[in-house]
């Protein structure tokens, strides 16, 4: 075999995975846009007239305000995260506190405590004080959940700001606030993105507090999505139709941001 | 690197080099101290509590019955015979699911590392899996993928004559598992794409020069280079998926093997009302979280340390 056909047939290999891969959301998609009784028919149909019925019923179900919701939490969230780990990424990295390694343990390590060993004494308290099904307290977890990825990430960016750059900075007298601010901040904003875009998608996609700490007024679009497991008749046309909804502001923003992604989900690891 | 970072302070601002040092660490402590507390208050407080209500019998169904039990919670845990398999299903859901899906996302690193028309498209598809929201995932795989009347799967095997399936009832741990393939092959993929990318051309070429076929280039140089992306892929993966709820709470609802332990306090917890039983499962999920955690913390330490990974 020469060196070109080997080629082209690795080539196709390649697209045929991918296409087979990328399938159910490319059927998500057009299921969202088939009558009912064609979406959830036992033969599947490619070629149809497409039809507007199935987002129209997603809406009628009253996905726009738990997308308000969602949109409420996530940038929320977002905005909560960013601004807690700028300071901190930044006495990890340039103007460090003593025990770096330790802040920097301590930090993952709420990461990898399972939301589960939490959910119960949130839920109490929250209980309690009147504020569960409340979106801004979703909102604050949300951000406490994401902070640590936050700050290790924007730590890796810190970590390639010239030093010579703060301590000219430095020597103009500039201020604490100045310093980060004016002079390191504005040279990292790949990595605010970063951390902005992994904290949102995070919150968007969150399931398992979301049904748990909301019920009505707050409820997010994943526990609404959830809600269809226990429909009844012919319903896929409106459930594809909602989670294509519910799906795309996330796979838009991933699609532009391919590389902050891989960093971001990498902790900061991989550039 | 502290000490060279105030060794460059230069001796115009650093009068007393000690008292320049010590103020710096207390503004960089004041740095820290916002994020810290946040997160004290959000997650730690909460987990000494879990600790707590894992020590008292209190089922919300008899609000009065309650009192300091010990380790009663633990022991009916064990005695139930609920933690045993939830256990197994959690660690075989993840053990499975990062196998899977890192041995996929090789593949397709692989496939994707060659320059070929249309690479970037198919790049994008590729990690769209990742990016769909994980009920919308779990949902779209019940009823239009396994589903035994309208499930594409089944209608692939009527047309060729094989039996039909009814995946999530028949083969609930294989659907979930499935779906977590599914979803984090792409961030598998994405992670050892950057790995690839990042192997120094020069030996890939002095390799080709000295005669080593593609083979013996890929296990002695490219699997090596590989080692730490997959280490950072697999702990990192393993660490969310062991968490997982979303999909069991779609596909099986934790029947048939597949009551993780994130799903069996949920079970506990809001449908039994049984707070302190629950809350010793949490505790039980953090201890398992720790050991496959640790492992993790100790590579990314190794990682960072290195000088990151270029």
């Amino acid at each position: 075999m020469t060196t070109r056909t080997k080629n082209t047939l690795a080539t196709t290999a390649t697209w045929i995975l991918v296409l087979i891969f990328f399938f159910p959301v490319f059927w998500m998609f057009l299921n969202g846009f088939k009558p009912e009784s064609i979406a959830s028919s036992a033969h599947p149909r490619l070629i149809f007239t497409p039809t507007l019925d199935g987002f129209r019923a997603a809406f009628d179900r009253g996905m726009q305000g738990y997308l308000i919701n969602s949109l409420n939490a996530s940038l929320w969230a977002t905005l909560i995260a960013i601004v807690l780990a700028i300071p901190a990424a930044y006495a990890l990295s340039i103007r460090r506190v003593k025990n770096v390694e330790g802040a920097l343990t301590f930090f993952i390590s709420t990461r990898f405590m399972p939301l589960a060993a939490v959910v119960l004494p949130l839920f109490m308290i929250l209980k309690t004080l009147g504020l569960l099904d409340n979106i801004y307290v979703l909102a604050i977890i949300y951000a406490g959940v994401n902070l640590p990825v936050a700050v290790w990430m924007m730590r890796s960016f810190f970590l390639e700001v010239p030093f010579e750059i703060i301590e000219a900075a430095r020597v103009d007298g500039a201020g604490l606030a100045r310093e980060i601010f004016r002079i390191a901040l504005p040279l990292v904003l790949p990595g605010v993105a970063s951390a902005a875009l992994i904290t949102f998608i995070f919150s968007w996609n969150e399931y398992f507090l979301a049904s748990l700490l909301t019920s009505s007024a707050a409820r997010t679009t994943p526990p609404f999505l959830g809600s269809f497991v226990d429909g009844r008749g012919q319903f896929l046309a409106v459930l594809s139709a909602a989670s294509t909804i519910a799906a795309l502001p996330v796979i838009i923003a991933g699609w532009i941001a391919q590389k902050q992604l891989v960093r971001g989900l990498s902790m900061g690891a991989i550039k | 690197m502290t000490m060279t970072d105030t060794d460059t302070v230069p001796a115009a601002t650093a009068t007393d080099p000690r008292r320049v040092k010590k103020g710096q660490f207390r503004a960089a402590r004041g740095l820290l101290a916002p994020a810290v507390l946040f997160l004290v208050l959000l997650t730690q407080i909460p987990f000494l509590v879990t600790i707590g209500f894992s020590l008292v019998k209190w089922n919300l169904l008899y609000p009065q019955d309650r009192g300091f039990t010990g380790l009663d919670n633990y022991a009916t845990a064990l005695t139930s015979g609920a933690l045993g398999p939830s256990i197994l299903a959690t660690v075989l859901i993840t053990a499975l699911s990062v196998i899977l899906s890192v041995l996929f996302g090789l593949l397709f690193a692989l496939l994707l590392d060659r320059p070929f028309r249309g690479r970037a498209l198919a790049r994008t598809l590729m990690i769209t899996p990742f990016l769909v929201m994980p009920a919308a995932a779990a949902l779209i795989w019940k009823y239009s993928m396994f589903d035994t009347n309208i499930g594409i799967l089944n209608w692939v095997s009527r047309s060729l004559h094989l039996p039909v399936l009814a995946w999530s009832t028949d083969h609930p741990l294989l659907t979930v598992v499935t779906v977590l393939t599914w979803q984090f092959t792409p961030f598998m993929m994405l992670i050892l794409l950057a790995g690839l990318q990042g192997q120094d051309k020069g030996i890939l070429e002095a390799a080709q020069v000295d005669g080593a076929g593609t083979w013996r280039t890929f296990t002695w140089i490219t699997l090596p280079h590989l080692r730490m992306y997959v280490e950072i892929g697999v702990l990192l993966g393993a660490v969310i998926i062991l968490q997982v709820f979303d999909p069991i709470a779609i596909l099986t609802k934790g029947t048939g093997g597949t009551k993780t332990l994130a799903y069996l306090l949920y079970e506990r917890a809001f449908i039994g009302l049984d707070v302190g039983e629950a809350a010793a499962y949490g505790v039980v999920t953090v201890i398992l979280t720790i050991i496959v955690a640790t492992v993790a913390l100790r590579t990314l330490f190794k990682v960072f340390m290195a000088g990151g990974s270029r």
